[in-house]
């Protein structure tokens, strides 16, 4: 538990790193990619790891200091996410592949729709059907197109640092 | 005796033979002979030289291509470092036009200070338009203080850390500035959208709106300082049906391009919600 800590703190703080100052630019309309979302699907569906759920906890903290959305937003979403993944690894656990992209597709769903909610009711009154062609969908194609890469990286990772016991 | 007479006259013989040779020789009488020796010799030689460098090339190839292709990586890694350089060095042309563009700006309009900042992200959010800076409360900056680059208003700043700050952009869909048109001193509301796009709004119906009339802040509501360039009418929407007129904006800055921005740093924005009468019961 302790490890999967240590080993979050720096990931994440990379992945919001490259979050802010690239992936945030990459804009399709106006959705954008979400790596950390995608770095806690993938790790969430590693099947020997510690502490996904702390993973989680550990980005809303820090990405919502850097972004502008209220942190417990990203801690409802990402949790989400996570909870997503543990729920699906035993259940698609063949096609790992397929359930990365289940539960990107839930939890950028999720997560956009929080924010959504949390922007109409507290700041500003937003169209949804603009919200939706323009923010949801996009990011949710980007994040698809994006899942491959991370889930494949995040699982080396994995590998890594959990590798499979050997029964001699 | 008579064995030694023919070879003297041998001897002899020879001799007027070597003698007459030479006379005919320095008479140049020779002289087509020689030239086809020698030319038949030098051809021969020439040819001879030729094969023999031919073989010695032969030879030595490979000592010559690994040296070959030793200087060729290191001349490779030679260019490649010098398109690096110059890869930096126009970065740095550009990021210098950029400054020099700010300096300008801030002499223009000598009565504010600034402090230029240095864009190094965006908020991972797609819902809002924020950009972070490089500078934060350690360089004085505080939440509310407007930001500008040459080309006009960007936003203001939304929150800030001891090293650096989140910039609110005008373009942000929460985002609400007071303007005025330049030419006709119509106030309007410059509200963003979720795309980004720029609109007027609450414009008086009776006010009179061109396309191309320039859009500056007006300073109400003490968010802004006044007179700071937005942008320009791109289209105007009037309906007799509705309360008030509309208008798109081209904004004047690129907001997906952002480099470099100046904060205002001697503007305090004025919190005017207490004068702002509750309705009553």
């Amino acid at each position: 538990m302790r490890r999967a800590i240590l080993v979050a703190i720096p990931i994440l703080g990379l992945a919001i790193i490259l979050q802010t100052s690239i992936v945030s630019r990459m804009m399709l309309l106006s959705g954008n990619a979400d790596l950390i979302l995608l770095v806690l699907a993938a790790w969430g569906l590693q099947e020997r790891v510690h502490g996904a759920w702390a993973w989680g906890v550990a980005a809303s903290l820090l990405v919502g200091v850097a972004s502008g959305v209220p942190w417990y937003i990203y801690l409802v979403g990402y949790l989400t996410v996570v909870g997503a993944a543990r729920l699906l690894m035993h259940r698609i656990w063949q096609a790992p592949l397929l359930a990365m992209f289940a539960v990107t597709l839930i939890g950028t769903l999720g997560l956009l729709m929080l924010m959504f909610i949390q922007r109409t009711l507290f700041e500003v009154p937003l169209a949804f059907s603009e919200v939706f062609s323009q923010v949801v969908l996009p990011s949710i194609l980007l994040n698809l197109l994006l899942a491959i890469p991370v889930h494949a990286l995040i699982r080396d990772l994995a590998n890594r640092l959990y590798p499979a016991e050997v029964i001699a | 005796m008579k064995a030694s007479f023919p070879r003297v006259l041998q001897i002899i013989v020879i001799v007027l033979v070597a003698v007459g040779l030479v006379v005919l020789a320095l008479g140049g009488y020779f002289n087509p002979v020689t030239n086809w020796l020698t030319r038949m010799t030098v051809n021969a030689q020439a040819w001879i030289s030729n094969r023999y460098m031919a073989v010695v090339d032969f030879l030595t190839v490979p000592r010559d291509v690994a040296s070959l292709r030793q200087r060729n990586a290191e001349l490779e890694a030679e260019v490649a470092s010098l398109q690096t350089q110059i890869i930096e060095l126009q970065q740095q042309v550009t990021e210098t036009n950029v400054l020099s563009a700010l300096l300008d700006f801030a002499r223009a309009n000598p009565s504010y200070s600034y402090k230029a900042a240095a864009v190094i992200g965006r908020d991972p959010s797609p819902f809002l338009r924020y950009v972070i800076i490089n500078i934060g409360s350690n360089e004085g900056i505080l939440p509310g203080m407007p930001i500008v680059t040459d080309k006009g208003l960007v936003g203001r700043v939304d929150a800030v850390i001891a090293e650096a700050a989140r910039v609110q952009l005008v373009t942000d869909a929460a985002s609400a500035v007071n303007v005025r048109m330049q030419a006709s001193s119509t106030e309007a509301m410059l509200v963003g959208s979720i795309t980004g796009d720029l609109s007027l709004d609450m414009i008086l119906q009776d006010a009179i709106i061109q396309v191309g009339d320039v859009v500056l802040t007006s300073g109400l509501g003490g968010s802004y300082p006044p007179n700071l360039l937005v942008g320009q009418v791109v289209s105007v929407r009037k309906l007799e049906y509705e309360l008030f007129q509309q208008a798109a904006i081209q904004p004047n800055v690129d907001f997906s391009r952002l480099q470099f921005v100046l904060v205002i740093s001697n503007f305090r924005p004025v919190n005017i919600a207490p004068l702002i009468g509750t309705p009553g019961p």
